[in-house]
């Protein structure tokens, strides 16, 4: 395969990415825009879920400065490796269920995703709390300022580049592992890498990788421009430069809490 | 296959004796998880301590660096691991693409590290530090390095420790490491559930973080001397 060098190969996945036969569902073969609608799928009920249950309990452990094991416990889950984790419930979980359905894989994934997803959006959100000047907040409880009205009008406006950048790394690192749910028979994008290496169809498997990387860049980008509308510029600071925070910094701030 | 299965236990617990009956593979298997999760961020940290420096020097440098580093950053694993063979011109199945992959993932996370680290350095140190005479080489090298060291060690953390379980997933895909044994244990569940190789691999896994971790840290401390001397005092 390699001796025609790189250009063939290259030239061979595009050609492979660009056959509107291979985007187009059939009855047997599911095409690249249903493996990406159910990618995106996956991804954003893991999101949700993580969010409804991680960004809650970041704003009461930052605001109340109780119970921060949790966000310890949490950070202690990173050692986890996913693809262990992932193919072990599906081992326990899906012979439980018979037929024509894919609850048995697709349980397993969503718990897999959203015990990934929780750490990054607790650590970040308890520490932008947490981080937030403590001559700011006393100055909202010294206007009158309930604790209630403290924490949603002062604490969670001030802590959202850090709760966005939390945000952004828990979505990377759900549709990198959506991905490899595809191994555990799973649809996806991941499905074009996983059969394309066991039918050594190459293209299709280099083409997959592509799509792979695209979706996670256009998700990044747009919520970063999510935030640069969401977070106040007083905040974000974009009236001087180099104040931005990413995820690979976040993932310090969450290591150091 | 089937063998294995008729004489083995396939309680969870049983792994300890899947260790024992399989013992060659899987230190072996250890010994490649290993290398492939250090060697890359040794990598990574020597390209990055000049990068970072670059980026530092000169101020027009760091938000291209940062933006590529971040873009890199954003990849998928698995993405990058099938993306780099067609790209360098390899073969698709060379085992060369994850320690590539990694070494790249390491150096886009650590490139910042060091910038910012390097940036944290108080102003008035390096002031005094020329103002005894030291060249910019001798300065960089003795007193910036240094006191940097606490900053890039935590980014060694996070790069080292997120590297063991991005090489697991490369066992899906045939390379040989600890992944394979949730290869293994996935190709012997269609039947019945076969927990030992799969409860083995978490273990060996979780157990080789831990132990990289703590080396990092421990390294952290014995380059760090003067941070124990004022915390003890």
């Amino acid at each position: 395969m390699a001796a025609g060098g790189a250009q063939p190969m290259i030239f061979k996945t595009l050609g492979w990415l660009t056959d509107p036969g291979h985007w187009r569902s059939t009855p047997f073969d599911t095409g690249i825009l249903g493996q990406l609608g159910a990618h995106v799928g996956f991804s954003v009920i893991a999101l949700v879920i993580a969010l409804v249950i991680a960004l809650p309990a970041g704003l009461a452990i930052g605001h109340t400065g109780r119970a921060t094991w949790v966000v310890s416990v949490a950070n202690a889950v990173r050692a986890l490796p996913t693809i262990g984790a992932l193919v072990l419930l599906v081992v326990i979980i899906s012979p439980h269920f018979y037929g024509r359905t894919n609850a048995g894989f697709l349980i397993p994934t969503e718990i897999v995703l959203v015990v990934l997803a929780i750490p990054p959006i607790l650590s970040n959100t308890y520490a932008g709390v947490q981080n937030v000047s403590p001559a700011v907040r006393d100055a909202a409880f010294g206007m009158g300022m309930t604790d209630r009205q403290v924490l949603g009008r002062v604490e969670l406006p001030n802590a959202l580049p850090l709760i966005f950048s939390g945000f952004r790394s828990a979505m990377l690192q759900v549709i990198a592992t959506a991905t490899i749910a595809s191994y555990v028979t799973l649809g996806g994008l991941g499905r074009f890498i996983y059969d394309g290496l066991a039918q050594k169809d190459y293209p299709q498997m280099i083409g997959g990788g592509v799509l792979v990387a695209a979706l996670a860049l256009v998700a990044d980008l747009l919520v970063a421009v999510v935030q640069r509308y969401v977070v106040s510029r007083g905040v974000s600071g974009r009236f001087h430069r180099n104040t931005s925070v990413d995820s690979r910094v976040a993932a310090l701030v969450e290591e150091n809490v | 296959m089937l063998t294995l299965l008729d004489s083995a236990s396939s309680s969870p617990w049983y792994f300890f004796g899947y260790f024992l009956d399989h013992r060659a593979t899987d230190l072996g298997w250890l010994w490649d998880h290993t290398w492939l999760s250090v060697v890359p961020v040794v990598v990574g940290l020597l390209l990055a301590l000049p990068l970072g420096w670059l980026a530092r020097r000169y101020s027009w440098a760091y938000p291209p660096m940062m933006s590529i580093t971040g873009l890199l950053y954003t990849i998928p694993s698995i993405a990058l691991f099938v993306l780099i063979p067609p790209l360098l011109g390899l073969d698709p199945l060379t085992p060369l693409q994850v320690p590539i992959a990694l070494s790249i993932y390491s150096t886009s996370l650590l490139v910042r590290v060091v910038a910012d680290g390097l940036g944290a350095v108080p102003t008035e140190t390096v002031q005094a530090a020329t103002a005894l005479g030291y060249r910019p080489l001798a300065r960089f090298f003795r007193v910036e390095l240094p006191i940097a060291v606490p900053v890039i060690t935590a980014g060694l953390r996070v790069a080292v420790v997120a590297n063991v379980s991005i090489v697991a997933v490369a066992g899906t895909i045939g390379l040989d490491n600890l992944g394979r044994l949730f290869d293994q244990g996935y190709t012997l569940s269609v039947t019945e559930p076969y927990y030992p190789p799969i409860v083995l691999g978490i273990v060996m896994c979780v157990l080789l973080a831990l132990v990289l971790d703590a080396i990092v840290l421990l390294v952290d401390r014995a380059l760090t001397p003067w941070r124990r001397a004022v915390r003890s005092r």
